[in-house]
């Protein structure tokens, strides 16, 4: 179920941002549809931020158009801001009021003074477990519970898209993994959530769809599945009866690391072949007790995306992937 | 209008929250102008016939204290929260450019009143102040303090730094408000200071609300009520478009 939004969630089309000398956003075109849990991952000025400030209508493009639930962001930014709440990734806050008041005041600039509203900013701050410090003032508050009134200014008038901007920067473990428990159910009810973090692994478990940003562009835009299936090489782990002291001549490229009994290989997907490998061991008169396989990891997709000359364990241009994917939709 | 509300109750909860330093404390300093230099000057000529060197100063008092204070508190509460990051709040919600400007003009505006109001409350035990036309009383303070309330604005848009603004306040603001004739007569200035103190938009401000007092003032009341209401179009449209235009806000 999506929650009251007939459009894609997000479309941006020939999206231009420039800041000085600097192409922040290349021509960006993209579409989040609704109800997804998607992904927006880059290095640090790969224009992430960028996107999502004219996508809340902080920043001004040049060229393009941006629209949340079909309401352009420019043109129609009253309907657009209803539809998106944001939470920032920088932690801010207004040092003169109390969390409640907080809360009232930024509703209010919605419209949202009514009794049910009120009941709802109660149930934020007990499902981001702060209804004790509800009447403490902002000043007072640890950074955690700063980051966790962010996310429930942002949700004040029940946005149908939801942007976080690296909410879990600095958090906790515990406040962090309680995060996304929210974020979840958010995502259960309906909620179209858009995540950027540098947590790969947490963009890896929660998003089905990811971008990933370099230099103002999309260079991979695809189901998370379909972005670790583009990893060519996979980790074979081998545990021998004896410590291998050598390793046959033909499989030394593979070998990436020797811990005692333990021979870790990587493999390239298509060429290389396990039975084989297995085989020369003991052809070479190893005897194999235990073999491990293990799928590259989102963070080897995107250092090898966003790296391209550092490794190589995502297809280029002449690899099964080429090219940047800067469109998609339905 | 939906969120104006809202974003005025939130600026007049703002200095309310401080009123010890937005409200007393401009009211304190008003009375001690008041009586250092009437203390000074007591003896002197009357400046109005019939009307105490004292009693002259409090409607100058008065407006200055207006002035400074409209301009201070839409200038400081953008500027803060442009600096503590926190106009993020403002800038995502659905408020149109005109709102925006409503509830800061009008905290503004609020502020600059309960100050004079202080400053009337207190004078009035020392000094009896009539009132002569209190309909020009109302119309050049809230002009005043809405023009003043509209610089502030553009002050505190423009401003990127806590200096800059200071900057702005104490060599354009304060001259100007100082050098408008809180102190003295246009008539009393030789012709050429006489001259320059006609380009200088807060005189109009201060001759015409000490002529809601006294029904003496040594501008007609009618030009200053013009010059006013000008000066406070001409800033509340640059505020506008600056707020409209997103500059230094939506960058």
């Amino acid at each position: 179920m999506s929650v009251g939004c007939a459009e894609p969630a997000i479309a941006v089309a020939g999206l231009h941002k420039r800041f000085a000398r600097v192409h922040a956003v290349r021509g960006i075109d993209l579409e989040v549809r609704r109800g997804e849990f998607f992904g927006l991952l880059g290095p640090n000025g790969a224009g992430k931020s960028t996107l999502i400030n004219i996508l809340a209508g902080l920043t001004r493009a040049d060229a393009g158009h941006a629209a949340i639930c079909g309401h352009d962001v420019v043109t129609d930014y009253r309907a657009a801001r209803r539809a998106l709440g944001v939470v920032p990734q920088e932690i801010v806050f207004d040092p003169f009021f109390t969390v409640r008041e907080v809360l009232a005041i930024q509703a209010g600039y919605f419209g949202l003074r009514g009794a049910a509203d009120k009941a709802w900013q109660e149930e934020l701050l007990a499902a981001l477990m702060l209804a004790d410090k509800g009447d403490a003032n902002m000043r007072a508050l640890s950074g955690g519970m700063k980051r966790r009134v962010l996310i429930a200014q942002a949700l004040v008038h029940r946005p149908q898209v939801v942007i976080l901007d690296e909410p879990t920067a600095g958090v906790d473990v515990e406040l962090r993994a309680s995060l996304w428990v929210f974020v979840r159910r958010l995502h259960e009810e309906g909620h179209t959530i858009v995540l950027t973090t540098h947590y790969l692994e947490e963009a890896e478990a929660l998003c089905g769809r990811i971008a990933i940003m370099q230099d103002g562009g999309i260079v991979a835009l695809d189901t998370k599945e379909a972005l670790l299936r583009r990893a060519v090489s996979k980790t074979l782990r081998v545990t021998t009866a004896e410590p291998a002291v050598a390793v046959p001549e033909g499989l030394a490229p593979k070998l990436r690391k020797r811990t005692g009994q333990i021979l870790e290989f990587t493999l390239q997907q298509g060429t290389d072949s396990i039975p084989e490998v297995l085989e020369s061991l003991r052809a070479a008169g190893h005897v194999v007790t235990d073999i491990a396989t293990e799928q590259a990891s989102l963070e080897e997709v995107f250092l090898a995306l966003t790296h391209r000359g550092a490794r190589a364990s995502v297809g280029g241009a002449e690899g099964p992937w080429s090219g940047p994917a800067s469109r998609t939709g339905p | 209008m939906t969120g104006f509300p809202t974003l005025f109750y939130k600026e007049l909860l703002r200095f309310y929250k401080v009123s010890f330093q937005t409200i007393l404390a401009p009211v304190v300093t008003a009375l001690l102008y008041l009586l250092v230099f009437a203390s000074t000057f007591k003896g002197r000529p009357d400046i109005l016939p019939g009307v105490s060197y004292a009693a002259f100063l409090i409607p100058g008092l008065m407006m200055m204290s207006m002035i400074q204070n409209a301009f201070a508190n839409s200038s400081s509460s953008l500027i803060q929260s442009k600096i503590a990051g926190n106009l993020i709040f403002i800038l995502l919600s659905p408020l149109s450019a005109l709102e925006f400007f409503l509830a800061f003009v009008g905290a503004s505006v609020v502020r600059a009143l309960c100050v004079a109001a202080g400053v009337y409350v207190a004078a009035v035990f020392f000094v009896a102040l009539p009132i002569r036309h209190p309909v020009f009383l109302a119309l050049f303070g809230l002009l005043g303090s809405a023009a003043l309330g509209a610089l502030g604005i553009i002050a505190g848009i423009w401003a990127e730094r806590f200096d800059q603004l200071a900057g702005f306040q104490n060599f354009v603001v304060v001259p100007l408000s100082f050098l408008s004739g809180v102190f003295y007569s246009l008539r009393d200035l030789p012709p050429f200071w006489r001259t320059l103190s006609r380009l200088n938009p807060l005189l109009y401000m201060i001759d015409g609300f000490r002529y809601g007092f006294f029904g003496t003032s040594d501008v007609s009341p009618a030009l200053s009520l013009a010059m006013v209401a000008g000066f406070c179009a001409a800033v509340s449209l640059i505020a506008l478009a600056l707020v409209g235009r997103g500059y230094r806000l939506r960058n």
